[in-house]
């Protein structure tokens, strides 16, 4: 039977087309209300599974938090397994299944694998946790990342170390620096290396000791260390090893002025700290954290320790959470869904109320953030604590440090 | 009449391919970005399933550090990319004489000493690893920091150079796949194919029968060596960064063998089935479990496919397949 | 001095790894299966011993024997259930069959414990004896002591039992076992129960000195292999002496050279020996 348009139906339908004419308002409105979707990308299993889920936990106190405070999203959640072919299948899925922006990944090398394929889809990326320089040097419109290259970390941790000593009027004189020899370890060698003539720190590397990340036994390599007699033990660290490095160094008695990190993971995290106890104290990692003096922060932190009472919330958790609000602020303003719009918000970024220690989270041509200074955090009384920049510590720095047997 | 010149199960057998070939071919244009990336990963399993089935299939030596080779094609052709600009088709000679050169010799000295069967398996994985670590410190490739290759705008599409879409590398790797499934298909008919079965099932009796037991071991060492590291060229273009511990790794060797294991050992068309198989596999446990995360599910279900493979089907799913699609064998 | 440090704290952990290696040593020596699946039946007895301490305070140590029988019940009924029917089959089944449970174990040790690496809170774990001018770990020193007493008593099961000795007449000569009457399937299955305890007794040791997680099986079985082929495949002392060889080796190259590479010497020294003497310094040729 034909269809024919009836007298009524008619009617309905020119009103209908007036209403939408007449009020585009409203109608921009809903697009703008239209949630984005946020294809976030972590290793979730796999040998980095311990950190990516770490950093998950950050993404779901994010679903809690964010849409309080207005912003409209969903968040898609994807795993790369800690590999880079699965990290580039699982963000072309992501963008099958209409995600709109994509953030990750903690790994250099995934995280490398998921900017080509946003490049290539025109699909916004904004980086989490990823530290290689060589990623926003590739000149990619549409990668974004708030997160210190190893370059900027081991300047700004470096850095660091002058105020440590001024604080508290000691001055050591040679260092011996220990590294895990991986990707990380290796471009903070780099760094380090290139930097300390210009710094005028004063003190010197007299030993260098590169370990292989996957060693389950650090005996030699500290023996080394102690056997290079400096003042004070500088290392670039993951998180098993920094364990292994620290009981060896009870075991051995090697007791340097102090343990000090230009900005590496290890003496931070929940693990090292369970696990060492009281000799974790007093370990002090250069490396951003989140500023005790911002209400952002301070919200964040509380809803975190709610839901995860047993975790720290470090510099993982804050860098993650800060993602997705990039992602989630960068939609507010844009009102839309669209790659160019978004890019164009994303490049306009610029937010003072955030988790981090840092001036307003803002991004230069090549879409890096390159205001993230390192804070110096010492663990104090089972908690990683800022004890620098003056303005913003909580607790006033340690150093030199007590021996192990003098340890409470 | 032709049709006694072409048995029924040939035809049938030719038919298939050509249906197979037409398929991939077409592909492309049906599907999405995503199942074109996971099809990639699926081309380059079958492909080195296929290079490594020569030294293992084919002729029986057991080599379980591949991962070699695909370290060393990806690693000379990237880095002469990266410092001189050599364009990746020349530089991936280079990687294959090499890569050659290296597994020949590996085998001409394992054999040399006798070194045979499972020796010879550690043997092979003691250079990878060895190669691995010294790579680590080897600065002109980035050591462990890793080499990353300039990656120019992605919109365009130059096979010179090797810059492009997946779709790009999906033809360029098909045709690598098909090649080397085409030259399989020759040597297995040529003397040289004969001599290497006849060393895999008994390499005594070939020895007693005058075939030159050792030289050909080595040649199939070799060309087995210089196959993968063509892929392992391609496999640095396409991922355009490497790292000594992820290109070297023995979890690659390991999943280089688990396809054409799972496929059929020895056969022409294992490692494709079972790089098909197992890709499809891997990617409908992450979707089915994308909901909830139970971390190493995937893992397990891998491993209980692997036994179930081995307990029922040792000789791998292409031999009963085929035998289930009347395409019998004619030969192995 | 600082060398005889470096070198006595590489013999103390080669004789926990020569303990692990024995294990491997002695299935392949008999039964003539290369047991890939070597380091995650460790890594299982690090986790039983893990759990044993956890929830009832038991030492590693103490928990030992406990740990020991445990893993030679799972061995036996691997062997008779499992393994038994591919001891003839080519080798890259053998391979694949024990890839697929060395996989399945490492996934379902993810699954139950997740990726956090685990440890055993010891008094003693920063205890250090002072001998002179020799700092000797407290806890490395009893691993070692244990894996010595370890070996000892699998020595003494195979020289003075009457099932050691049947094995031993298995490994020499299977078919003339058969015809003296022994029970060939039972002896493989003791046997592979045998390199079971064996290594889940180097588990709990193992658990002193480093932390548990699921992703280290690998590189044990790779440490396994290059002792037991430098000492011998089916030697039991030479298990010992390869533990020892690799232990100071990566010790004083990690020291002399740089630790980074200290596997790499390792492998070089595999290869070596693989090319020079196939059958391992104290194998029999």
């Amino acid at each position: 039977m034909k269809h024919r348009l009836n007298r009524r139906q008619f009617g309905l339908g020119v009103a209908a087309t007036g209403a939408i004419v007449v009020a585009p308002g409203p109608i921009r409105a809903v697009q703008a209300a239209t949630p984005i979707k946020i294809g976030s990308l972590l290793p979730r299993s796999g040998y980095e599974a311990l950190i990516g889920q770490g950093c998950q936990r950050s993404v779901e106190v994010a679903k809690k938090l964010l849409p309080d405070m207005g912003y409209a999203f969903e968040i898609i959640d994807a795993d790369t397994e800690s590999k880079p072919e699965v990290a580039r299948t699982q963000a072309e899925k992501l963008i099958r299944e209409g995600a709109n922006i994509l953030v990750g990944a903690f790994d250099s090398g995934q995280t490398f694998a998921i900017a080509q394929v946003a490049e290539q889809n025109g699909v916004p990326f904004v980086i989490n946790i990823g530290s290689d320089p060589a990623i926003t040097e590739q000149g990619y419109k549409f990668v974004f990342r708030n997160f210190p290259t190893s370059i900027m970390l081991g300047t700004n941790g470096l850095s660091r170390f002058n105020d440590l000593f001024k604080a508290t009027g000691a001055t050591p004189k040679t260092a011996v620096l220990m590294h895990v020899n991986d990707t990380f370890g290796q471009s903070m060698l780099k760094g380090i290396n290139a930097l300390m003539p210009k710094l005028n720190l004063p003190f010197e590397i007299v030993e260098t000791i590169a370990y292989d990340p996957q060693a389950k036994d650090l005996s030699i390599e500290v023996a080394k260390a102690k056997a290079a007699k400096a003042d004070i033990h500088m290392v670039v660290t993951r998180l098993n090893d920094a364990i292994l490095m620290t009981r060896e160094m009870v075991k051995q008695r090697y007791e340097p002025m102090g343990v000090i990190s230009p900005g590496s993971p290890g003496m931070y995290q929940t693990q090292f700290l369970k696990v060492l106890g009281k000799y974790a104290e007093y370990a002090i990692t250069n490396v951003p954290w989140l500023d005790p003096r911002q209400q952002f922060a301070q919200t964040f932190e509380a809803a975190f320790k709610k839901a995860y009472p047993d975790e720290i919330c470090d510099i993982d958790a804050g860098f993650t959470f800060e993602g997705i609000l990039i992602c989630a602020d960068a939609h507010k303003r844009a009102g839309s869904t669209k790659a160019e719009a978004l890019v164009e918000a994303l490049k306009a970024t610029n937010i003072k109320d955030r988790v981090m220690l840092g001036g307003a989270i803002a991004f230069n041509e090549k879409g890096q953030n390159v205001n993230l200074p390192s804070a110096g955090v010492q663990n104090r009384n089972g908690k990683p604590t800022v004890v620098l920049p003056a303005e913003n510590a909580e607790l006033k720095p340690v150093f030199p440090v007590p021996g192990w047997s003098r340890r409470g | 009449m032709r049709s006694r010149r072409f048995p029924i199960v040939q035809r049938r057998a030719a038919a298939a391919l050509a249906l197979f070939v037409a398929a991939m071919l077409a592909l492309p244009f049906f599907v999405n970005g995503y199942i074109v990336s996971v099809l990639v990963v699926v081309l380059f399993a079958a492909y080195f399933g296929q290079a490594w089935n020569i030294v293992t299939g084919f002729a029986g030596q057991l080599s379980l550090g591949h991962a070699l080779y695909v370290g060393l094609g990806a690693y000379i052709s990237a880095a002469l990319f990266t410092h001189y600009g050599v364009p990746p088709w020349i530089g991936m000679l280079a990687g294959v004489v090499i890569a050659a050169l290296v597994g020949g010799i590996i085998a001409a000295l394992s054999f040399r000493f006798r070194v045979g069967g499972v020796y010879f398996a550690l043997l092979t994985i003691a250079f990878a690893e060895f190669t691995r670590i010294l790579f680590d410190h080897f600065n002109w490739v980035g050591a462990a920091s890793g080499l990353f290759l300039p990656v120019s705008s992605l919109a365009r599409t130059d096979v010179l150079l090797l810059r492009g879409s997946p779709v790009m590398f999906y033809y360029l790797l098909l045709g690598l796949t098909l090649g080397a499934l085409a030259l399989c298909h020759d040597l297995l008919r040529r003397r040289i194919g004969y001599y290497w079965q006849a060393i895999r099932e008994d390499e005594e009796a070939a020895q007693a029968l005058g075939i030159d037991v050792f030289r050909y071991k080595v040649a199939a060492m070799a060309l087995s060596a210089a196959m993968t590291s063509v892929g392992g060229a391609f496999l640095a273009f396409y991922e355009n960064n490497l790292y000594p511990d992820t290109v070297f790794a023995v979890g690659r060797s390991i999943e280089i063998i688990t396809a054409p294991i799972i496929g059929g050992l020895g056969t022409l068309f294992g490692p494709i089935l079972g790089a098909v198989v197992l890709t499809t596999l891997g990617e409908a446990m992450t979707s089915l479990s994308s909901g909830f995360t139970v971390n190493g599910l995937k893992q397990w279900c891998y491993g209980a496919a692997l036994l179930l493979i081995v307990a029922l089907q040792p000789a791998g799913l292409w031999p009963w397949l085929r035998a289930r699609l009347g395409l019998g064998a004619v030969r192995r | 001095m600082l060398y005889l440090n470096i070198i006595i704290a590489g013999l103390l952990t080669g004789a926990v790894y020569g303990l692990m290696a024995l294990g491997l040593s002695v299935i392949f020596g008999v039964i003539r299966i290369v047991n890939f699946a070597h380091g995650e039946m460790m890594v299982v007895g690090m986790y039983a011993a893990y759990l044993i301490a956890v929830n009832t305070g038991l030492d590693p140590v103490a928990a030992l024997p406990l740990v020991t029988a445990g893993l030679f019940l799972l061995g036996y009924a691997l062997q008779r259930g499992l393994i038994n029917r591919y001891i003839a089959r080519p080798e890259h089944e053998q391979f694949l069959l024990l890839l697929a449970i060395a996989t399945i174990i490492t996934a379902s040790l993810l699954m139950g414990f997740g990726p956090d690496a685990r440890s055993v809170p010891l008094d003693y774990a920063y205890d250090s004896f002072q001998l002179g001018p020799l700092l000797l770990d407290k806890v490395r020193v009893l691993a070692a002591v244990g894996a010595v007493l370890g070996v000892v008593a699998l020595w003494g099961f195979f020289r003075l039992t009457r099932t050691g000795k049947a094995i031993r007449a298995c490994a020499d000569n299977q078919v003339g076992a058969q015809v003296v009457g022994l029970d060939i399937k039972r002896l493989y299955a003791v046997t592979f129960g045998l390199g079971a305890a064996c290594v889940g007794a180097a588990g709990c040791l193992m658990l002193l000195l480093i932390d548990v997680q699921p992703y280290i099986a690998t590189d044990y079985t790779l440490l396994a292999f290059i002792i037991v082929i430098l000492g011998g495949l089916g030697s039991m002392p030479g298990a010992l002496l390869g533990g020892a060889l690799v232990g100071v080796t990566e010790a004083l190259s990690g020291f002399a050279v740089d630790p980074s590479l200290k596997s790499a010497f390792s492998f070089a020294l595999l290869i070596l020996v693989l090319l020079v003497r196939p059958q391992g310094l104290l194998g029999r040729a």
